[in-house]
């Protein structure tokens, strides 16, 4: 579980986190949906410790980020935005490298790197060298690599991006077996389906602010729209929008 | 396992998978000095023997006025050609190497016993012209008094009276410390090879971790940051020693080709040497490999990366470049300062002195332990978000 209180981040004079609070539940997929340069990926990195908030607190199934940092990170299997591979490795040796900085050995990587390869459809390509694999292949093994070492609490930072749809259909019936298995998953995104069809918490995030959250229903009602992409622009787009 | 030696692991295995790498550290590098040594003393050797050997060819201007003079250097083997019409400009032209002018008074002032000029017309800015105009006037010198001596035998005075002085050379040089001579610059390409053996990797470690996207999910592992550096600096290390290793090796085994006749002696690397070298040279590689991890951890880029190692390479020339100029005498205090105790020292072995082993200390200790600040450093650099991040 995920609690967060009144983040803020700045970058010399531009203000990129102000003021986000929100939980994240067991159980729960949460999407983080905002247009680009909202604040989601500065917000997502606090949460897995790489920066350090200016203010506010974080709190990762009880531990703060900061204080405790390889702690959470163990409890954290995480996708970034950056998602390079070593192209001289293969897939294999890419997921078992990070395992292995886990603290995880062998009978029991290898066990489950094939568990992840068939969960995730990844047995063609796993023993090969990951140069020159598709953008689909690549996320695989990041999904992978990030969740070897079986986190509780998983983000994924616009893990759709630049997907075919098999793909982004295969992932998104991985993180509902995630959910149903009762992780807590966050991913950040902006595109309105993704969070439609996923998400049971909806967070907007605008301009380093939370503009609205609740699911699907509770924005359709704060909006008064009748779709969802409505209410998004709606909900972001004027001041008004908010207050009402 | 550990996480530093995970990382040390993965960096070596992926290295060793790039072709590029291994041909360049640790195939061509290594090679590249003695071959170049090799090269060039066979290529020196086989000219200087050429020009020895081959039989004088000759123009001469005015053979007429000292016939005996000619009959001399036909007996010598030297071959008398007719001389151009103009013999400055034809050695000028470098149409010929050496013309020998007799002037039309020879014949008088050398029966009035006066001394009797020839010309040695040469371009002594000309590299191999050298030997031709020493061979010339070695001959003239030894018929010149072989006249004077039996001129003086004729009125009965000892040729001894000529000269009063006797000079003997007493030549202090080892037949190592001659041979060591040739190997003088063996210091520099191991410098080099300090540097360059590591630098690919250093590069890739870090600014190809930025380039390739693959930094940010590295740092998210439960492993502490100064271990994750501490891996790559190590495999880092490990790649410049291993060129450094392969390159002394490389010099071992082909100095024996060396053209033994133009030193009158076969140089050679014996094992001590050899062992000496290495342990000389190794904290080199680790201050190296330290140095260049921090100088790529700045750069966005391989290619940026790529443009700073340019200039490290001028780095340990020139401590090199300072003991050809002005080769000074190994001091202990020289021994504290990395590069220079390194290049002093190697010099020394391979003149086949001593060195004693608080030298061995003071310039391992010194080397290793600013290798070791920097290494500090590296390590604290990805505490950084800007360093982190930079690559976006």
């Amino acid at each position: 579980m995920i609690e967060v209180e009144n983040l803020t981040k700045s970058f010399g004079e531009v203000k990129a986190v102000r003021g986000v609070s929100f939980k994240a539940l067991d159980g729960k997929i949460t999407g983080l949906l905002g247009p680009n340069g909202a604040g989601k990926t500065t917000t997502l990195r606090m949460l897995y410790t790489l920066l350090e908030p200016d203010s506010g607190s974080i709190k990762i199934d009880g531990l703060n980020p900061h204080e405790h940092a390889l702690e959470v990170k163990r409890k954290l299997g995480v996708v970034p935005d950056s998602r390079g591979l070593y192209t001289r490795l293969s897939a294999r040796e890419n997921i078992r490298y990070f395992g292995q900085l886990h603290g995880m050995a062998a009978p029991e990587l290898d066990v489950r790197i094939d568990e992840l390869s068939e969960i995730l459809g990844m047995q063609k390509f796993i023993d090969r060298r990951t140069d020159g694999f598709s953008q689909g292949q690549r996320v695989k093994v990041a999904i992978a690599r990030a969740v070897v070492h079986s986190p509780q609490t998983i983000l994924l930072d616009e893990p759709t991006n630049g997907l075919d749809v098999m793909t982004t259909r295969a992932l998104r019936h991985y993180l509902l077996e995630l959910k149903k298995a009762g992780h807590c998953v966050v991913l950040s995104t902006h595109i309105m389906q993704e969070v439609a069809a996923l998400c049971d918490h909806i967070i907007i995030i605008a301009d380093g602010q939370i503009a609205a959250a609740g699911n699907a229903d509770e924005l359709l009602q704060q909006s008064g729209c009748e779709t969802l992409e409505d209410a998004f622009v709606n909900l972001i787009g004027t001041e008004e929008g908010l207050l009402s | 396992m550990s996480g530093w030696l995970t990382v040390f692991n993965k960096e070596v295995k992926e290295n060793f998978r790039d072709r590029r790498v291994i041909i360049t550290s640790l195939i061509i590098g290594p090679l590249f000095g003695p071959l170049l040594l090799i090269g060039m003393f066979n290529l020196m050797a086989d000219k200087t023997s050429e020009r020895m050997e081959e039989a004088l060819e000759l123009p001469v201007a005015g053979q007429q006025y000292a016939p005996n003079l000619i009959t001399y250097l036909v007996q010598q083997g030297v071959e008398i050609k007719a001389a151009p019409a103009n013999p400055e400009a034809a050695v000028k032209a470098k149409d010929e190497d050496v013309v020998l002018r007799i002037p039309a008074d020879f014949a008088e002032r050398w029966s009035e016993g006066q001394r009797a000029i020839v010309e040695v017309i040469v371009d002594e800015s000309r590299n191999h012209v050298g030997v031709t105009s020493q061979r010339l006037r070695r001959l003239l010198h030894a018929y010149s008094s072989q006249i004077g001596i039996s001129r003086l035998q004729l009125r009965g005075v000892s040729p001894q009276l000529l000269t009063p002085i006797m000079v003997k050379t007493i030549d202090q040089s080892t037949l190592t410390s001659r041979a060591a001579r040739l190997l003088s610059f063996l210091p520099y390409i191991l410098m080099i090879g300090a540097f360059v053996g590591g630098m690919h990797l250093a590069i890739d470690a870090t600014a190809g971790e930025k380039e390739r996207r693959s930094l940010e999910p590295l740092l998210i592992n439960p492993v502490p940051r100064w271990q994750i550096m501490a891996g790559k600096l190590m495999a880092t290390s490990f790649f410049a020693a291993l060129s450094v290793f392969l390159t002394v090796v490389a010099f071992r085994l082909l100095v024996p080709f060396l053209p033994a006749n133009l030193l009158g002696t076969s140089v050679s690397i014996t094992n001590p040497m050899m062992l000496g070298i290495l342990v000389v040279i190794i904290p080199m590689a680790i201050l190296a490999s330290a140095f260049l991890t921090i100088l790529a951890s700045f750069a966005k880029s391989f290619r940026e990366a790529n443009s700073y190692m340019g200039l490290v390479t001028i780095i340990p020339m020139l401590p090199s470049f300072y003991l050809m100029i002005n080769p000074v005498k190994a001091e202990t205090w020289m021994m504290a300062v990395p590069l220079l105790s390194q290049n002093v020292l190697i010099h020394e072995l391979i003149r086949g002195e001593q060195v004693s082993l608080s030298w061995y200390l003071l310039a391992g200790g010194t080397t290793l332990g600013l290798g070791l600040v920097l290494a500090v450093i590296a390590a604290t650099l990805y505490n950084r978000p800007r360093v982190i991040f930079s690559g976006e």
